[in-house]
Formats: C-alpha cells, structure tokens, sequence
C-alpha cells in the first residue's frame, strides 16, 4: 500500500499506484459468463492517458468540474482517473436516477463534461431538463452504436488526445468531488469531499480491512456511491488489488462471479444480503433431518470456536459446503448504504461468514464506525475508525441522542449552500440526525433518526421533500410527505415508510377516487420513493410568512394523532 | 414472430407462474413492483426467467425505470 501520508490528492496518489503496481490486474470486466476485459494498471494508464489529454484539449482545467454517469465498469474508473490527473472535480452521479433529475443535478453542479453510456444518454437525450443545463458543453458517450446520432455527443472511442497530458496537482484541502446525498426533488445537497477527505478515509478503512497485490473486490454497489467509490476504486488501486465489474447483476451471475473470480471482498446493501440469507436458510431448511442435525453441530462448534474472532480457514474446513459458493477466498462481506438487522448479521457469522457493518454518511466520507469484528457485535454498527470522534448530543437518561462527529473526512460543506452547512457542521462537528448510543466498550448502536427521511434497504436516502412533485395539483386543500419515523419514532431504523398527509378541501372525502390518483402519481415514483399510506389532517397546515409549509410544527401537529387509527395504508 | 400482444401475455403468465398468483389477476398496466411486492432483486430474477423464455438478452439498462408489463413486454418485443 502506498504512503497516503505523503499524498496531496487522490489523482497523485493513484498515479504512482499506475506505476507501483503497473503489472499487476487492476480490471476484471464481466458480461454474463463473458469476460470482456482485464487490464493491468499500465493497461489503466494507457487507457486513461489519452483521455486526461482530450479532455485538457477541450479546455478542461484545473477545477473544472466533470460529471460520469455510467454503471460500474472499467470505463468509469478510467474516467474519473482522466478527470483527477486533469485537475478536475469529479460528480459522480446515480444512473438510477430519472433523466430529468441527472439534468437537474448536472445544473447544480455546474459540470462542464458529462462522460455516460449510451443506453442513459439515449434517454438523457431527449428529457426536457436538459435545455437548462447550459453549463454541459462537452458530453462524451461510450459503446455507441455506429450508425446512431448521438444528438451532440462525442464518442468516447473518438475522444482521445495526441500526446502527453499534463498532471495538475491539487492540494488535500481542495475539493476532488462533489457527490449528492440527495435533493432530486427539493434543494440539492451537493457534499463538497476534499482530496484530505478521502485519503484519510481509505487510511483509516485499509487499516481494519487490508487491500493488497492479490485481493479481488467485487463492484456491485454503485461506484458513484460513497462506499464503492472508496472500496471499489480509490482503496483497491493504491494497494494494487483488482477490482471485478459485471455489466449485468443478474443473482446467478453475482452467484457465479464469487468462484469464477475467487472474490476477496464484496459490499452490499442489506437486502442483497438478506436475500443471500434467504437462499441459504431455504437450502439448510432442505436438508434431511439426519443431515441437519449434524449442520446444526458444525455450526454451533463454528460459533464456539469463533466467539472471539473470526477463524476464516477453520469455518471455511468445517462448512465446506456453504463457503464453497463463495468462492473459497471470501474473508468479509461489506454491507452498507443502510442498516442491517442484527439477526442478518448473526447468521452469516454463525456460518464463519464475517459481515462488516459499519456506520456512515456521504457527509462523513464513507465510514464513520465499522465492525472490527474482534469480537462481532451484531447489535451495534461498531466502534470508530482511526481519526473518528464521536460525540452523543442531547443524550437523554437512556444515554441516546443525536450522533455527531468530528474528523479529516468530513466534507468542506454543501455546494452553494452555506445555511444547509452551518445546520450539519455545528463547530466542526457533524450533526448527523441519526440517534444513537455509545456503549461501555465504545460500540455505536442506532435508534433511529431525527430527521425527516428514509434510508431504504437498498441503501438509497429518500426525503419527502425530494418525491411531492410527483403530488403537485392533487385535488385536495393542501399535502406533505413525511418520514413516519420523523412523525411517529420507533427507535428503529428498519421498516421505515413514507406518509402523505392529506388536509382534504370543506365537504370533500377521503373517496376512491382520490386513493386511485394517489396510486397513479405514486406509481410514477422509482419504487424505492414511493408512499406508504396517507394520513388525514382536518386542520389548515402551518404556514410561513412566505406561506411555506413549517414541517417540524405539522409533523408535532400530527404526532398527537394515533399511528394506529389514522395510518391509512395505500 | 410474436405480436406484442402475444409477447405482454406471455411475460403476465410468466411472471404469474413464478410468483405464484393466479393466471388472469395481472394485467399489462399493472405495476409490478405493487401487484406482485416484489423488489428490485426479484424484478431481476424474473427478468432473467424472461430471457431464458424468449431467447435473448435483455441488458439491465433495458429495464431500468421500468414497472409496468406492457412497457416490459416492448422492451422484449424490440430485442425479438
């Protein structure tokens, strides 16, 4: 692993990686049961070379802000290594997202390159939103057929400069990425990551799960998130690991990929886990009763033997025949983007499988607590990395209250939006909104959340504010989407849903009509964003001078109410 | 070949098949995510009971945003 001490900015660093480590596999690239391609990190030099070059020959300059939407694959990593040895400020955006939302979200960025895939910019193409992201000049698009117009676009085959590109150095406090943790909808929340950010993050994250020569991680999670930006980019490259893609994310080819490749590490979001969960309890529950009486020994002798800490060659001897579908190599599975219930977390470690469940936001850079495993604790999110403080405000007598904390890889701030930052970074302190508990032994454990949104188990932030369009002109008085949580705590982050609040017009019913229009415009919304019920509310909602909705007084207004009798399911 | 109305029947009687709802309860508007309860993991097992039914390969890309049957079977219907 390279000295990230020494390091100014995550393009310095991965370009000495390109030489450090230049005949190792850096890129394995997978479609189907085809192997598309494997490159070697001088392969990634090359690749990327004259790319950095056509960029800096289109104007691209130092802090010039580029933008990649494609699914995971060689192409993007190449491309963000371009914009990073350009001097750029990489956007990593969601490919899930509609059109309209990445056009939005390129607008507030303020890139100037946006580099996709065709399938995406086929779509982007034509959506509305792009006539006001003006500020897009350059747009590069990879495996486009040859005989299609590419309505302004360059293809990225066609995209390559002659010659030598420069590398622009940065320093560790400028920011290397801007990355949204939400706002499709409502204000875009552009988290400004410095270069320090992430260096200090993979320090800290490679110390408790070591990347070196060697050590292959599956990419499923998508790269423009936080985690696999780190885990599946910037930690694997400057250890000289490989980093494996698939283009298609079928189950029996995820299935296959872990022997085909000999996986060393995989991230997750929770309900891909406990999918695997599910599978696995379905092929034990199948088993003959002779057969399973003797797994439930071997598991039970697994879990003695691992109380303390995990013993990867002696679970892979004793349950051979559930570790052998993982390829053999697995040593952990990363699991984040959400919150994964303790019983999930258990059966895998039971199984000699150790799942790493940590804590994080994208305004914290990708981990704040992980698991160190040493011992598993399956009820908490584990304890703070290296250069973490945490901080429990407003604790109550039980000990919980807000979780904030303090370290080198906080962002420098929201993009554009100096209030939205002084409210999350109160004195250099992230204030999270998340709830939670410090215990004895310094594991954080979670309690659900402060603030008004959801994080699904997909991994994906939702707040209300960010889906109401999809309401707008409903033939009602007034509406608000809330996080039941926010309105109604459980003290849990699991389960969680969102609510319309409905003040229905004098006279008016809650008819089956308006739940059809309801339906409708909900079933418009991706199905991670969509509503869970409607809540009836008989007064006029709290209003600003400007005639804003106050939230916070509405979500008091309706807390009085019972969940029980007015939650009406859709 | 197939006419699309064929090809939307056949993907409601797959999909009723594998997830075991009664032939005639899906209909091509129906959003598949609701009707069925099914998440994205399970959009993508259906999916590749598709393929293996009509013979081709549907990338993911295909199908992304995609939530109802009857724009599910056109995406089909264009790779037949």
């Amino acid at each position: 692993m390279l000295d990230l001490s020494k390091y100014q900015s995550i393009g310095a660093a991965l370009k000495d990686a390109l030489e450090e480590f230049s005949n190792e596999v850096c890129l394995i690239e997978a479609d189907r049961e085809r192997e598309k391609e494997r490159l070697t990190y001088r392969d990634f030099k090359e690749r990327a070379r004259p790319l950095a070059k056509a960029l800096q020959d289109e104007g691209f300059a130092m802090g010039d802000r580029a933008s990649i939407i494609m699914t995971n694959q060689s192409k993007w990593l190449i491309s963000a290594y371009a914009i990073f040895y350009a001097g750029g400020v990489l956007v990593p955006l969601d490919y899930k997202l509609t059109p309209d939302e990445q056009w939005q979200l390129l607008k507030h960025s303020g890139a100037k390159v946006l580099i996709t895939e065709y399938p995406i910019w086929r779509q982007m193409s034509v959506a509305a939103g792009r006539a006001a992201a003006t500020n897009v000049s350059s747009v590069v698009v990879t495996e486009a057929p040859m005989n299609v117009d590419l309505d302004g676009a360059i293809r990225w085959e066609e995209f390559r400069g002659n010659g030598e590109p420069i590398f622009v150095p940065r320093t560790r406090k400028e920011v290397a990425c801007i990355v949204y943790s939400s706002g499709t909808g409502g204000r875009p929340k552009g988290c400004m990551m410095t270069h320090e950010n992430y260096l200090e993050q993979c320090v800290a994250l490679t110390s408790i799960y070591p990347f070196s020569p060697g050590v292959r991680y599956l990419s499923i999670l998508p790269t423009n998130h936080a985690i696999d930006f780190m885990v599946g980019f910037f930690g694997p490259f400057i250890c000289g690991a490989t980093v494996v893609h698939l283009r298609t994310l079928r189950p029996e080819y995820v299935r296959e990929a872990f022997s085909k490749y000999k996986i060393t590490y995989v991230s997750l979001v929770p309900l891909v886990l406990k999918n695997l969960q599910k599978g696995l309890q379905t092929r034990f529950d199948e088993l003959p009763a002779g057969k399973r009486r003797i797994f439930n020994v071997i598991v039970a002798i697994n879990k003695a033997l691992t109380k303390s800490r995990p013993r990867l060659g002696l679970s892979r001897r004793l349950l051979r025949p559930v570790h052998d579908p993982f390829g053999g190599e697995l040593r952990t599975i990363i699991v984040g983007g959400a919150f994964t219930e303790p019983q999930t977390l258990q059966f895998f470690y039971d199984l000699g499988i150790p799942v790493a469940n940590g804590y994080g936001l994208t305004e914290a850079g990708t981990a704040i607590t992980v698991n160190d495993l040493k011992p598993f604790r399956a009820d908490t999110v584990g304890m703070p990395l290296p250069g973490m403080e945490i901080r429990i405000v407003n604790a109550g007598a039980d000990g919980i209250g807000e979780v904030s904390v303090r370290s080198k890889t906080i962002m420098s701030g929201y993009l554009n939006e100096p209030e939205l930052t002084a409210e999350a970074i109160v004195d250099g302190w992230l204030m999270t909104g998340d709830l939670g508990r410090v215990d004895a032994t310094g594991h954080l454990q979670l309690f659900g959340r402060k603030k008004n949104m959801i994080v699904t188990e997909e991994g994906k932030n939702i707040y209300p504010e960010d889906i109401e369009a999809v309401f707008d002109s409903l033939p009602v008085k007034e509406f608000c989407v809330f996080a039941a949580n926010y309105i109604w705590p459980q003290r849990s982050m699991v389960g969680e849903q969102l609510l319309l609040a409905l003040h229905l017009e004098p006279g008016q019913t809650y008819s089956e009509e308006l739940r059809r229009d309801i339906s409708a415009r909900n079933s418009k919304l991706l199905n991670y964003k969509r509503i869970h019920g409607v809540v009836l509310f008989d007064e006029d909602f709290p209003r600003t001078a400007s005639l804003k909705i106050k939230r916070n007084s509405l979500a008091e207004q309706l807390a009085r109410l019972d969940r029980a009798n007015v939650f009406l399911p859709l | 070949m197939r006419t699309l109305e064929q090809t939307t029947q056949e993907v409601l009687d797959l999909a009723s098949k594998h997830f075991k709802v009664p032939a005639g309860s899906l209909a091509p508007e129906d959003d598949f995510f609701k009707k069925l309860g099914i998440d994205s993991l399970q959009t993508l097992e259906m999916l590749s009971r598709l393929e293996n039914h009509f013979g081709i390969e549907l990338p993911d890309y295909e199908v992304q945003g995609v939530s109802d049957f009857r724009t599910l079977a056109a995406r089909i219907q264009s790779r037949l």
